[in-house]
């Protein structure tokens, strides 16, 4: 029993960050764009919203209002690398440490209790309870999870099959081509960076809403969460290509990394280990493809040794 | 049409490596010219198809086309100008996406792109024709994604996608360089048709001598970044192989006729 209401809490948290594990995978997996600002603009859209509801600003408007500050992390990465010239990891390395510092300064302090004020968790869980449907704070977050994670979905779906979105895409395959086709791949890259880090600016306030409180600490380490959970997805579900589908498999990479994290605890690791572990994760998601697919060739040389011995 | 004026390049300058690669290279390119360009290797052939298209700036001269100076332009703002199939056939195409997703991207070269879907119903009607016409079965394959397809196959959806939407000049660096003698001659064909059906201006880079003779209108042969010869018409029909490259050996700077030459 304890060990299935945990799993409804990691369901809940899978959700919730699978918007983060989604931003990565534009930048990370369709620009092939390795974009660092991910730490910075989760916690700033946690931060924002946190500010925003501190001072009476409609949950539903502040997670608007995080979204659009996550659009302008994101745009600074591209300002960095496009018109500097910085290098595109050292280009989101250095948004990220100055959003440290103007995180502090959106919050005035370095944590925001968000108990006493309603967010849209605490909202749907009264409207629910009004109409008679008294369900636990995890449920709620998996239905207000389901229902962000399908529209950011469709979003990116039909926004990626828009001309813009092809060549967007294109962009992550072949520059060189996106350029002789007349498109500036500045531009591209630029509008990517910009969406991917509102998505994660939106997972961000939704995870501190969730959890009643920003912190300016609480993106560490999220571009490796998000990571874990692409490369989980992909091992999981490796045969699927069409782009839905594996945005799908992102969500459910998403969802099992925190099952995991749930199954690590219960064994009675700390979460203080959870960093150290989530690295591990990582590397074996990544290695196991190769190890499988190195074992298969050599597989493949036995068998045709043995049958150039037999004729 | 395209007029080139005292074009210049330098790779490198002001270091151990600098390179003139373009000196002060004239050439005035008719509409209809179907051109065909040899030069050892490093007489400076890609890089003039470069500057053209403007993959980099030149550092001095004039590239005219069709009135307009263009060499301040950045490559992009060039690009609805130019169709360009490149040697290597990884070059031109984007291989995570489908065949028809990357004739779309194509057919859109030099248009303002924007929120409307990527690629049309209608649209894979005209490509499965097009495709059709090349007798190679690519047209059931639009699903594909180009990634899976052979280095001819791809080569022959890059020469559709230079000429979808037509180009005011079609530019071909060895763009059948990598390929095995009968893919080679396939995709060549194409090249032929395409040119003659939608009568388009091409420059050919090729280190094939005899295509270089039996295809196009015009020879141009480049060495050390000048073109030091150029034959047009029934003269040009008349050479042999021997010819050229006894014209190499006598005009190029140096003299030694080198296996570079024919690739
Ligand atoms: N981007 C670059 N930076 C520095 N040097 C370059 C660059 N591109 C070309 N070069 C040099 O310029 C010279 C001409 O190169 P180019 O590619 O134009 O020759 P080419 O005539 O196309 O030869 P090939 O037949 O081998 O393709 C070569 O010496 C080459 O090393
Ligand atoms: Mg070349």
């Amino acid at each position: 029993m304890q060990f299935l209401l945990a799993v409804e809490g990691a369901v809940a948290q899978g959700l919730l960050w699978s918007i983060l594990a989604l931003g990565s995978y534009l930048t990370f997996r369709l620009l092939n764009f390795t974009d660092m600002t991910v730490d910075g603009s989760f916690t700033t859209g946690a931060c924002v919203t946190a500010v925003c509801i501190a001072n009476g600003i409609p949950p539903a408007l502040a997670l608007l209002v995080s979204l659009v500050a996550g659009s302008f992390a994101g745009a600074i990465t591209g300002f960095l690398h496009n018109k500097l010239e910085i290098p595109e990891v050292l280009a989101g390395i250095l948004t990220q440490i100055s959003l440290y510092s103007i995180n502090l300064r959106i919050m005035g302090r370095a944590n925001q209790q968000l108990l006493q004020y309603d967010t849209i968790f605490k909202q749907l869980k009264n409207l629910l309870a009004g109409i008679g449907l008294e369900l636990s704070s995890d449920r709620v977050a998996i239905l207000i999870g389901l229902v962000f994670v399908t529209i950011v979905i469709v979003v990116l779906y039909w926004f990626f099959g828009t001309e813009i979105g092809s060549i967007i895409r294109a962009t992550g395959n072949n520059e060189a081509m996106v350029r002789a086709l007349g498109q500036n791949t500045q531009n591209t890259k630029f509008i990517a960076l910009i969406i991917a880090n509102s998505c994660i600016a939106l997972a961000g306030s939704l995870v501190g809403m969730y959890q009643g409180a920003a912190d300016v600490g609480m993106g560490a380490g999220a571009i490796v969460i998000g990571l874990a959970s692409i490369v989980i997805g992909e091992v999981i579900l490796r045969r699927v290509i069409a782009f839905g589908s594996k945005m799908v498999a992102v969500v459910i990479g998403s969802i099992i990394y925190r099952i995991i994290v749930a199954l690590v605890l219960q064994l009675g690791l700390s979460t203080n280990d959870l960093k150290l572990i989530t690295a591990i994760i990582v590397a074996l998601a990544l290695f196991l493809p190769n190890a499988v697919s190195k074992h298969n060739a050599k597989k493949a040389r036995e068998l045709a040794a043995r049958e150039n011995s037999d004729a | 049409m395209l007029k080139i004026e005292n074009l210049t390049k330098t790779f490198d300058p002001g270091t151990v490596n600098e390179k003139k690669v373009i000196n002060r290279l004239n050439l005035q390119i008719s509409a209809g010219d179907f051109i065909t360009v040899i030069g050892g290797n490093g007489a400076g052939k890609s890089t003039m198809l470069n500057l053209i298209c403007g993959v980099y700036p030149a550092d001095g001269g004039k590239i005219i086309l069709a009135g307009n100076e263009i060499q301040d332009m950045p490559e992009y703002k060039r690009a609805k100008d130019f169709g360009r199939v490149f040697q290597d056939p990884l070059m031109g195409t984007a291989a995570n996406m489908q065949l028809a997703e990357n004739l779309a991207l194509a057919f859109r070269r030099g248009k303002r792109r924007g929120l409307s879907w990527g690629i049309l119903e209608e649209e894979r009607e005209l490509y499965r024709k097009r495709l059709a016409t090349f007798g190679l079965g690519l047209e059931d394959r639009l699903n594909d994604k180009i990634g899976l397809l052979s280095g001819g196959q791809r080569q022959a959806v890059t020469l559709l996608m230079a000429t979808l939407k037509t180009p005011k000049l079609l530019l071909l660096d060895e763009h059948t360089a990598a390929l095995d003698p009968n893919t080679a001659e396939i995709v060549l064909n194409l090249t032929d048709q395409i040119i003659s059906e939608q009568n388009l201006t091409a420059l050919m880079v090729t280190h094939n001598m005899q295509a270089a003779i039996d295809h196009g209108n015009r020879l141009i042969m480049m060495d050390k970044g000048n073109i030091i010869y150029d034959v047009r018409g029934p003269e040009k029909q008349k050479l042999k192989v021997e010819d050229l490259l006894r014209l190499f050996q006598e005009l190029s700077v140096g003299g030694s006729v080198s296996d570079s030459m024919l690739g």
